[in-house]
């Protein structure tokens, strides 16, 4: 980067140079649109394969993902061709991807990052697809996958809740009672602490784990609909609703392993399984920490707990994931074919066969082949009257990432000065949430 | 940024082009607006006209882009949805923004802890190691290496250091346990300072480098003659090696400057800047990169930072190019 020597730079620089690379700026610049105008057209021909564009770069999921579109194959005698990329970067790049030449369909998340590509004409609709395996989903999932124009545009395949994790045999060891009430909740912690325990594992070095925490407390203080508008930009985050939100919060802090914001999630994870932590609120994820298969049967969860009886314990947070319709398919025929099979309880199956960790978004899923944790997981998902997403898929992405994620980190730091913190992040809010 | 750019048209332009040249003796010019044959000029052009559309292309338009940009909003998708907002985003960045004051902040101190410590620390190695003792090579070797890792593999391990829980500085002190937990990376009075000395110890074996050119050029006969005047060591490297580098000082003070304001791989892969390392570098690219993306709102943070840079770079080209007048 230092490719510097005094005495090399020359006086009087000649203009001229300057202007003619200018002039040939200009022929460069003129190419530019281009990029976004290459898209679809061309190679129309070939009808007997669908591309997808994948996300699941992860061994586990690779897998299952294979599995699904090879039985695909096998059914409808149309190929796939796979282009998978590592996630995050999948994620980063997913808007020049969109806008130059995507696949066929693509893996991407239900909620607010599907609506919004949606509301930009970078996906098709798909209610054709929805006619036929409609059915097969409960209402959740239907409005799980809508835009905001009220059309589908997505495929739910797989989802997982958050919950608060737990081992069996430490609350056996301890006599210790699943919570179901906030002030249980609390005295819960405290007999932790009391018993050597770090009552609540906790880790947000990756700053998107807090938000979690700030979910569950919202929608079970405040209720569903208030979370929604709140996530929508609508509400206001200097409401004293939301002020009670982070003063519930602040009452479990100091039972919050010390020192999150310096730890990722995976480690706050291994001391709930060195048995040193009592409990974590976390992502069904969790579960891929427990490598020993005695410590993962040891694994269990329940709900977060009440807080308000006027909203129980009616609300999961469940991020759910799917396929997607790119806005030009070349071969939209095989790609609604695909959708349409990924829409079976069969597809889900199959996926779930090879990736366990996760639960199928269909209702009508088999669900003998699962384990104890993913039946649990089912029965929360499926009589839950609203599902959520995350933060940052019901949000802005934008607004989470560049303010939220700090101010969380900022607050489970150092809880004072709410106030402050508060109106800071509805400044900063409306500023976003105006720029359309 | 800038000081890169500007050399290279100037070199691109003047460099003759070796290829065709002894073709060329074997016409006769034509008068001396005819020495260079046609194929010599569509050469030359080529040579000098390829790199120049590069650069302007990649360099200047781009940079003239991102200041265009910096007073719109657009969320990257079709041109369509570029808005013209005046002045807001730095509005915006200037009175709403928690992070941009510590980052700025963050960056002067970057800066001022690598001149006070790592470059008087490589001043020191350089001379001891410029004394031929014994094993200079390999001393020199060891401290020049971590310049030559990358930061973000010299951020992998240094995290092993810093980890709170299973790291090594708190493994070692008993630090990682309830009640009295150091928490390197997530306390923002700690973290800029671990991140600190990380980059502290990749600089000084630069400076030390940099440091060792300058005084292999430092004659001889001066050393000499100071000892002969009956100078200790202290005063000849006082009075009279330490102003022989001043050449090197003034590398060494722009090589700082960029090395601050473009602190960036460190502490990405530390903590992604989180409390307490907040750089402008990585606001930009939290603003810019991701799926829905605030491109005006980055660029207007990354024109702050353009101006940071013309403001110290400018008096370092002038003073360049007073020295070259003079010369």
């Amino acid at each position: 980067m230092h490719r510097f020597s005094p005495g090399q730079f020359m006086p009087g620089t000649s203009r001229r140079t300057v202007l003619r690379g200018l002039g040939g700026a200009a022929v460069l610049g003129a190419g530019i649109p281009l990029l976004s105008a290459c898209a679809g057209g061309s190679a129309s021909s070939d009808t007997k394969t669908v591309t997808v564009g994948s996300n699941a770069s992860d061994a586990v999921p690779k897998k299952a993902y294979g599995d699904v579109y090879a039985a695909f194959t096998k059914q409808s005698g149309i190929q796939v061709a796979l282009n998978t990329k590592d996630h995050n970067t999948f994620q980063e790049q997913i808007n020049s991807y969109l806008q130059g030449t995507p696949d066929d369909v693509f893996q991407w998340f239900a909620g607010y990052r599907m609506q919004f590509f949606a509301a930009k004409g970078l996906a098709s609709p798909i209610d054709d697809v929805w006619k036929t395996i409609g059915g097969n989903f409960p209402p959740a999932m239907h409005d799980l996958s809508k835009g905001q124009d009220g059309k589908y545009y997505l495929v739910p395949l797989t989802t997982s809740p958050w919950a608060v994790f737990y081992r069996k045999s430490v609350f056996q060891q301890y006599g210790y009672e699943v919570p179901t009430t906030w002030d249980a909740y609390v005295a819960l912690c405290k007999q932790m602490k009391k018993d050597g325990l770090v009552p609540i594992a906790y880790g947000d070095k990756d700053a998107w784990p807090a938000m979690g925490t700030f979910d569950q407390i919202n929608f079970r203080l405040n209720g569903y609909d208030f979370h929604v508008e709140l996530m929508a930009g609508k509400a206001s985050w200097t409401d004293a609703k939301v002020r009670k939100v982070f003063d519930t919060w602040a009452e479990t802090l100091p039972y919050h392993q010390e020192g999150a914001v310096g730890r990722t999630w995976q480690d706050a994870a291994q001391t709930l399984v060195a048995k040193k932590a009592g409990m974590y609120m976390l992502g069904m994820f969790v579960a891929q920490q427990f490598t020993n298969k005695a410590d993962l049967d040891d694994l269990d969860f329940f709900a977060f707990p009440e807080i308000d009886p006027a909203y129980g314990q009616d609300t999961v947070e469940a991020p759910t994931d799917g396929i997607m319709l790119s806005k030009k398919p070349k071969n939209h025929a095989g790609s609604v074919k695909l959708l349409e099979f990924l829409g079976t309880p069969q597809a889900e199956e199959t996926y779930l066969k090879a990736d366990p960790s996760l639960i199928a978004a269909s209702s009508k899923a088999d669900t003998s082949a699962y384990s104890a944790l993913q039946k649990k997981a089912y029965e929360m998902i499926s009589g839950a009257k609203h599902l959520t997403q995350f933060m940052d898929r019901d949000s802005r992405p934008d607004f989470t990432s560049t303010v939220m994620q700090p101010a969380l980190q900022k607050f489970i730091r150092d809880p004072k000065g709410i106030d402050s913190l508060l109106s800071s992040i509805e400044r900063q809010k409306k500023t976003i949430f105006a720029s359309g | 940024m800038s000081s890169e750019t500007t050399t290279t048209i100037p070199e691109a332009a003047a460099v003759p082009p070796p290829g065709p040249a002894p073709v060329n003796n074997k016409r006769v010019p034509q008068g001396h607006r005819r020495l260079l044959t046609r194929r010599d000029r569509i050469t030359l052009g080529f040579m000098a006209g390829v790199p120049t559309v590069l650069h302007v292309a990649l360099v200047w338009v781009t940079a003239l882009a991102s200041i265009a940009l910096a007073f719109t909003s657009w969320d990257g998708i079709g041109f369509g949805s570029i808005k013209w907002v005046g002045l807001d985003n730095f509005k915006q960045l200037f009175n709403d923004n928690p992070q941009f004051w510590p980052a700025v902040e963050h960056n002067v101190i970057w800066f001022v802890v690598l001149i006070l410590i790592p470059t008087p620390f490589g001043l020191f190695l350089a001379v001891q190691l410029d004394k031929k003792i014994r094993f200079s090579r390999v001393y020199q070797t060891a401290f020049f290496l971590p310049v030559v890792v990358s930061l973000a593999v010299t951020g992998f391990v240094w995290q092993l250091v810093y980890n709170p829980d299973t790291g090594l500085i708190n493994s070692l002190i008993g630090a990682n346990k309830p009640g009295h937990y150091i928490d390197w990376i997530g306390d923002p009075h700690l973290n800029l300072w671990a991140v600190l000395i990380a980059a502290s110890w990749r600089h000084t074996g630069y400076m030390m480098i940099l440091y060792l050119a300058g005084l292999k050029g430092v004659d001889p006969s001066l050393r000499e003659a100071s000892s002969l005047d009956g100078a200790n060591e202290w005063q000849t490297f006082k009075n009279v090696i330490f102003p022989t580098l001043r050449p090197t000082n003034t590398v060494v003070l722009v090589v700082t400057i960029i090395e601050a304001l473009r602190a960036f791989d460190l502490v990405f892969v530390f903590n992604k800047g989180a409390q307490g390392t907040e750089l402008l570098s990585i606001l930009i690219t939290n603003n810019i990169i991701g799926e829905s993306s605030r491109i005006g709102y980055g660029s207007a943070i990354a024109v702050v930072l353009l101006v940071i840079s013309l403001v110290v770079i400018i008096p370092y080209l002038i003073s360049t190019f007073r020295k070259e007048r003079s010369a």
